[in-house]
């Protein structure tokens, strides 16, 4: 009996607290919205922020966007040549990566490269008490620090994912066309049957865009939430890396179900 | 510290990468099969037996070339067939004794509409039903045939037979 009370007090604490922080969290994003106006009008500063999360991300993108298609065209010839339908590999590669996996390995990729900065960051400047000094000088280190690189995420996400899926296809065209010796015709036509512009190219845009929302407020509220140590803000990272990842998995899942419910 | 200016340039580079993968997927990687499936068609129906696996926002072949989509599919409950509402390109026109057929391309193929023109004078409108249609074929059904036909005394024998 008393093992059993306690197990109940212990797990009603723990979900309390969650929900509490889960509460947190969101007027968080409330005053960060608020404040955006002042965060956007200081253009530069977003602009900045694109230049950390977005451009020195970029690398990493093409890269693993090159892999990730040529993989797919390996595999899906592999697959597809026993049917004899290996022009279709250019389907698979193009449709797969414009839905699916643009999108999340580009969000995953920010997750791990730009969210964890962008937490650690704000995280130190609050062990260092830079944001209480901030405030110290009227300035509100919402609308200064957090803001701008919550929308220069948002702004970023989309754009990457946009040149993941590109970087991919040519990565699959290198294998399929190049390497293996598909016909070049039917690869780019098949292709260009199967994939459509609306239901799939901007509903993978729309997706890539809901990731950076949800990666970017909880990079940042990772980061000013954070106990102001040096092992809390390396908790905090940690946090958001693997937060993020499973709440990109989880939305794109349900995406996924919601866009994508076969005619 | 890069200055401002430094930042801005890459920036726009940024911007301008994404607009170029957007326009390349645009361009090679996608098509909007809904060019004229939204308003700039005309409609009309055409009732079928079976339609086997056909579905919606499959093509309309006449000759090969792809000449609008199927629209919608209903079943009618009561003279229990399906009625599918094809919406065709405005540019082209059809005589009034067209015949439909549902088609499939290839072995393992998706399932399409094939329209066989005929001679009246007067041209399908928006609203119209094609009278003459063809179902699709039922691979169970032809099996049945054929195993009906070889029990019935189709006397020719078999070349492993011989």
């Amino acid at each position: 009996m008393g093992t059993l009370l306690d197990f109940a007090e212990r797990l009603g604490a723990y979900v309390n607290q969650r929900v509490s922080r889960l509460g947190f969290a969101a007027r968080f994003l409330w005053v960060m919205l608020k404040v955006s106006g002042t965060s956007l009008l200081r253009l530069h500063l977003t602009i900045r922020e694109i230049y950390f999360a977005g451009v020195l991300s970029l690398i990493i993108v093409s890269v693993s966007a090159l892999f990730v298609g040529m993989v797919l065209a390996l595999q899906g010839y592999d697959t597809l040549v026993r049917y004899g339908a290996s022009e279709a590999v250019g389907t698979l590669v193009a449709l797969s990566l414009v839905r699916e996996l643009g999108p999340v390995i580009a969000a995953l990729l920010f997750a791990s490269r730009a969210g964890s900065a962008i937490t650690a960051e704000i995280g130190l400047m609050k062990a260092t008490e830079q944001l209480a000094a901030m405030e110290m000088m009227a300035v509100d280190p919402i609308a200064r620090v957090v803001g701008p690189r919550f929308w220069g995420g948002v702004v970023s996400m989309p754009l990457l994912a946009a040149i993941f899926s590109a970087i991919g296809v040519f990565g699959g065209y290198l294998i399929a066309v190049v390497l293996i010796g598909v016909d070049f015709g039917s690869f780019w036509s098949q292709m260009r049957a199967a994939v459509d512009w609306q239901s799939d190219v901007v509903n993978g845009i729309l997706k890539s865009f809901v990731f950076g929302i949800a990666v970017s407020w909880i990079a940042v509220f990772e980061g000013y939430d954070a106990m102001p140590t040096a092992e809390g803000v390396s908790r905090a990272t940690t946090r958001t890396v693997v937060i993020s990842a499973l709440a990109i998995l989880m939305l794109d899942f349900a995406l996924t179900a919601f866009m994508f419910r076969g005619n | 510290m890069m200055s401002r200016k430094a930042i801005d340039v890459w920036v726009g580079m940024f911007v301008l990468a994404s607009l170029a993968a957007l326009f390349f997927l645009a361009l090679r990687v996608a098509s909007s099969s809904n060019t004229f499936t939204n308003g700039v068609g005309y409609h009309v129906q055409a009732r079928f037996e079976n339609i086997g696996g056909l579905k919606t926002r499959a093509p309309v072949r006449s000759a090969g070339v792809v000449v609008g989509r199927v629209d919608s599919i209903q079943f009618d409950n009561e003279s229990f067939e399906a009625v599918v509402t094809l919406s065709l390109d405005k540019n082209f026109a059809f005589p009034k004794d067209t015949s439909a057929k549902v088609l499939t391309s290839g072995l393992l193929g998706e399932q399409y509409i094939g329209l066989m023109a005929g001679g009246d004078m007067a041209n399908l409108k928006d609203g119209d039903t094609i009278k003459i249609t063809q179902s699709a074929i039922v691979l169970e059904n032809l099996i049945g045939q054929f195993l009906y036909s070889k029990a019935s005394g189709d006397d020719e024998p078999s070349p492993q037979a011989r």
